[in-house]
This record gives C-alpha cells, structure tokens and sequence, in this order.
C-alpha cells in the first residue's frame, strides 16, 4: 500500500477552504481471533499448561476407565516386567502394573497440590489481613511467621509428617503449614500498601466501616497477587509431597502416589530405571503445567510483578 | 555504622528463640511417652510415674523449654533415643558430607547462574533468551532426585564417566572428592540456578534501562565491561538476597539428593531420624540447618553495605 502525499486539485483552487487530504488508513483492521483458537494463538504456554492439567485431571478422575489394573493388586510371578504391551510401564518388585499405579497416582498429587493452594491462601490471607489491619497482632505474628520462614520448608514438612501417622491428610497439613508464612508476608505487604492509597483515606472518612473497606477495596486487590502465589504453591507442593513419599514420610505406601512408586523403584534403579522414569515424567509435566498456568497468570493480573520477573 | 551491625546481629536472636519454641514444641507434642519407652514393658504404672518425675517430664511446659534452652545454649541438643548418643556427636559426624555437597552446588550455581542471567537480560527478546527462560520455568517443574536419577542414569551408568554413588572425604583427595560430588551438585543446583538466573536476568534488564548504562555507553565502554562491571555490580543487592534465600531449597534438596546418590550425610541421617521416629534427633537436625539458614540470610544482610555504598543505616 501506497501513502500518497499529494494535495487534491481543491485545496489549491479555493484556498479559503481547507479540505482535509484524502488519506488512506495506515492502521489496518486488526483481525482478532476469538476463541479457543484465539487463546492458543495469543497464549500457547497458558494453553499447554491447561492442557496437560486436563488431561491429568480426567486421568485421575476415571483412573478406572483407563485400561487400568488394581494399582495395589500383588502379583510375585509378574514382577519387574519391562514396559510391553501387557504392562505399558512396566511392573515394579512387587508385581504390581506401574501404568496403573501412575494413573492411580494422579489423584494424590492432584489433591495435594490443589488442596495445599487453597488452604495455604486461605489462612494466610487470614493471616494477612489481620496482622496488616490489627497493629496491636502485627509484630507477634510477624515474628512468628519469620520463625517458621527460618525453617526450610522441606525440612518444616518433615519434621511435621514425623509426629504424625503418614495420611494424605496429614501430608497436607504439613505443607501447608510450611507454606503459610510465604501467603501471609505477601497479604500483609499488599494490605500495608493499599492502606495508604488515597482511595482507602477516603472511604475511612466517608465513614465506610473496617470490615467494608476490607470487602470492598482491599480484599479485591489482594486476589491477583493472591491467585499467582496459590498457583506456585500448588506446583511446589506437589514436588514437596513426592519428595516426602519419596524419602518415605510422606503418603502411606499403599496408597500410590508419584513419589512412593518413586521410592519402590529406588532400589532397582540401575537395571530397572522404567519404574521412577514414568512417574517421574507425569510429576514433571503436570508442576510444569501448574507454573506455565502460573506465569501465565502472573503477566495477566499482574503486570508491575511480571516487569520484574 | 557499627550501631546498626550489632542491631542486625542481635535481630538474629528473637528469631532463633522462635525457631527453638516451635523445634521444642515440636518434640513436647509428639505422640508416645519417654518414661514408658526408658521404663519398658515390665514396668509398672508407679515406676513409669517415677521415671517421668526424674526424668522431670512431670514439670509445666515452660519450665521445660527453659531449661532445654539453657541446655542447648550451652551446645547440648540431648541424646539420640535410638543410638544413645549426643546429638550433636551424630551431627557432627555427618557434617563434611553435606557441607561439601552444599559449597560445591553453591559455587557451581552461581558460577552457572549469574551469567546466564545477564546473557539473557542482555539480548532479551533473543532465542538465546528464550530458552534460557524456558530452562528455568522446567528447574522450578523438575524435582530434584529426577534431575538426580536423569544424571546419574546418562553419565554415570551409561557413559561411565563419573562415579554412580557414594562420596569420598576431602582428606583423601581433591579430585576423587569432587568426582564425586559433581553429579550430585548439578541436581540439586538445577532448582538454585533457575531462581538465580530467573532474578539476575530480572534486574539486569531494569539496571540495563539505567541512564548511567547509556553514558557508559557513549562513552565508548566495551559491552563487557559495562554489563559485568557496571550493571551486574548495581543489579547485586537483590541478586545476592535471592542466593540467601534459597539456601533454604538447597537445605531441603540436600536431603532428597544425599539418597539419590547414597552420600552418607545430614541427609541420610534425617531419614533414618524419622523412619526411627528419633525425636531428638529430628529436633536437633531441624534446628541445626534453620541456625544455619537464619545466620546465612544474616551475612547476606551485611554484605549488602559492602556491595552497595549508598546502603547506610
């Protein structure tokens, strides 16, 4: 396309008259694309990511509509297969069908990290808001927070599941017992910087009540943030929850979870490496969807956090 | 100057006595009784009852972490259940092991980190960029005895170029030492230099914005000289911050990777800890790396008035 420049004939001839030229449009119609097709096009990370956590999602939900065996079911005779068309992964040393086992194990993972995200944000945020909005809280708890922080997270987690009969339950209280203080400092820093914007002085002198303003102004400006961290959460603590089966303190080994079919595979990973490879692929790919959902996230609600990222 | 010093190293110790409440409430609520565990299976109801009063587990909580605490400030961490050794001694005796494989990861991920960063931050946009941030979104998606197996499998079953397991001390060689724990350190770095390289890049590109970078520029300055000397030293504050608080993944990954690789270290001993359900222990092994961890972030802290002059309290 051309851009032509000339002045029309006109405005030469009548020179009272100023004719705006006959410009051609430099900016073209931009075609957006709506959609699924759209998304994927504008966001191919996001898109991967959700698209592998769905998958995960429908295998852990109709695990038995998988061609799947009982994923505990004992049988001597059959132990150490390698991969074949009987047993797609393999049989670990007990025999028992490995594919089964890893699509079984999607379930626990799956709870776990969701589970732990929700929690973590929940009480936290409680936390948070409480100890930016009560003064007389705020250096209590933010001294025990720094307390727990000074605990690696692992190792807070551990030493939790130690007191404790090893449940999923328990392995989820003891993450997010880990993950709690991370969610609270992030709360309280963002309520400590909403109090002082102009918006929040006003409504205080309006006469808007705490808990209004809470629901209204801060509460609403603490979800981006929020949702971005809850998203990391649930990625790590899925790693923490296979690390911990792994080491074995973590989910009861008859329950199949990524980590403990890991941890049965441990004594044989020379000459049997099938055994941790396939749950170790699955673990992978489903923490990578989680945090490709999770930058994904970040540079949506997010945008000052993504500049510095 | 020295005012704030003393201020920042005295902050250290209200956190440490948290840290040592939550450890001692740790083991003050864990499930079975001492007394009766010492008493045995014989033992009568009044003989546990004697026990636990001069074991003086009878006595209120308070009384208890007090002088648990006087104990522990005196470097006594109480005695193993299972082995009915000091604490300490266990700790002590696994230390080289960890320590090594913690310095040696240290050094290889910022040494691997750092320049990433600034190589991504420098050509932003570019493929090298690209992938370089993709590699870090995978270290944050792969656990870290994945990565470990992942090595272990290729380069020392398959290729046989570095030993599969175990660890040699240090007094009995520099390279059989290293060999050994260079597998081991590239697993658990992965997680480390993918945060490194993630916040290097991060504030290199904000430093690299910085008018004094154009006048570096105009000034006729090599590339090198500019992003290493002048960039990388203004972008080090948060940089170093970063490498401070991962310690605490390297901590928790040291854990996972010394069973992986069979390296007999805190690790391990962790692990028998608490398929022993040795409560002192557990406790001991807590406290020890979060002390480790808090003095750590405490030198970090201080570092920054050395790294960055216009830092004055």
């Amino acid at each position: 396309m051309t851009i032509t420049a000339s002045l029309p004939a006109a405005i030469t001839a009548r020179d009272h008259y100023a004719a705006a030229p006959d410009l051609p449009d430099i900016h073209l119609p931009v075609r957006v694309r709506g959609g699924v097709a759209g998304f994927v096009f504008r966001q191919p990370t996001v898109a991967l990511g959700l698209f592998i956590l769905a998958i995960m999602l429908v295998l852990a939900v109709f695990a038995p509509w998988f061609g799947t065996l009982d994923p505990t079911a004992l049988a001597p005779a059959k132990r150490t297969r390698p991969p074949s068309m009987d047993f797609w992964f393999g049989t670990d040393a007990f025999g028992r069908d490995v594919y089964s086992r890893v699509i079984y194990g999607a379930r626990v993972s799956l709870v776990v990290g969701f589970a732990v995200a929700f929690f973590a944000s929940a009480i936290g945020l409680l936390i948070g808001l409480v100890s930016g909005y009560v003064r007389a809280f705020d250096s209590t708890i933010m001294r025990a927070m720094d307390g727990l922080m000074s605990i690696p997270p692992i190792l807070l987690a551990v030493a939790l599941m130690a007191l404790t009969r090893a449940s999923v339950q328990n392995v989820i209280l003891a993450i997010t017992i880990a993950e709690i203080p991370r969610v609270s400092r992030l709360v309280r820093g963002v309520v400590l910087s909403l109090r002082e914007q102009p918006y929040v002085d006003a409504a205080i002198a309006a006469g808007t009540t705490t808990p209004m303003i809470i629901k209204r102004h801060i509460l609403p400006n603490t979800l981006a943030p929020l949702t971005v961290q809850a998203t990391y959460i649930c990625g790590s603590a899925m790693i923490v929850e296979s690390i911990l089966s792994f080491i074995g303190a973590g989910t009861p080994p008859m329950i199949p979870s990524w980590g403990n079919i890991m941890a049965d595979g441990r004594a044989l990973w020379q000459v049997k490496p099938y055994i941790i490879f396939f749950p170790a692929v699955f673990l992978s790919l489903t923490v990578l969807a989680v945090n490709l959902l999770g930058d994904g996230l970040r540079d949506a609600l997010d945008p000052r956090m993504a500049k510095r990222l | 100057m020295f005012g704030f010093l003393l201020r920042r190293v005295l902050s250290t110790i209200p956190v440490m006595a948290i840290v040592a409440l939550f450890v001692f409430s740790l083991l003050y609520i864990a499930p079975g009784d001492p007394a009766a565990v010492i008493a045995g299976d014989q033992a009568s109801p009044a003989d546990v009852e004697r026990i636990r009063e001069s074991l003086g587990l009878d006595r209120p909580f308070v009384v208890r972490f007090g002088e648990w605490g006087w104990q522990l400030l005196h470097g006594n961490l109480g005695t193993s259940m299972f082995t009915g050794l000091p604490v300490v001694e266990l700790i002590r005796q696994r230390l080289e092991p960890t320590l090594s494989l913690m310095a040696v990861t240290l050094v290889f991920a910022i040494v691997a980190a750092v320049p990433m960063g600034v190589l991504a931050a420098w050509k932003v946009g570019s493929w090298l960029d690209r992938l370089l941030m993709a590699f870090c979104v995978f270290g944050f998606s792969i656990p870290v005895f994945v990565v470990g197996y992942l090595l272990a499998y290729v380069f020392a079953l398959e290729l046989d170029w570095l030993p599969v397991q175990g660890y040699t001390p240090i007094a009995k060689g520099l390279w059989p030492w290293l060999e050994n724990l260079i597998l081991p350190a590239i697993a658990l770095g992965f997680v480390y230099i993918a945060l490194i390289a993630r916040i290097t890049r991060a504030t290199m590109l904000e430093v690299l914005s910085q008018d004094y970078v154009r006048t570096a520029r105009a000034k006729g300055l090599g590339e090198s000289t500019i992003l290493f000397l002048h960039a990388l030293k203004n972008a080090a504050v948060p940089i170093v911050t970063v490498i401070g608080i991962g310690v605490a993944l390297l901590i928790g990954g040291a854990v996972v990777t010394e069973s992986v690789f069979a390296i007999p270290g805190l690790g391990r001993l962790t692990i028998d800890a608490i398929v022993r359900r040795d409560y002192p222990l557990i406790q001991g092994i807590v406290l020890m790396f979060s002390f480790v961890y808090v003095l750590v972030n405490l030198v970090i802290d201080l570092s920054y008035m050395a790294l960055d002059p216009r830092i004055r309290y």
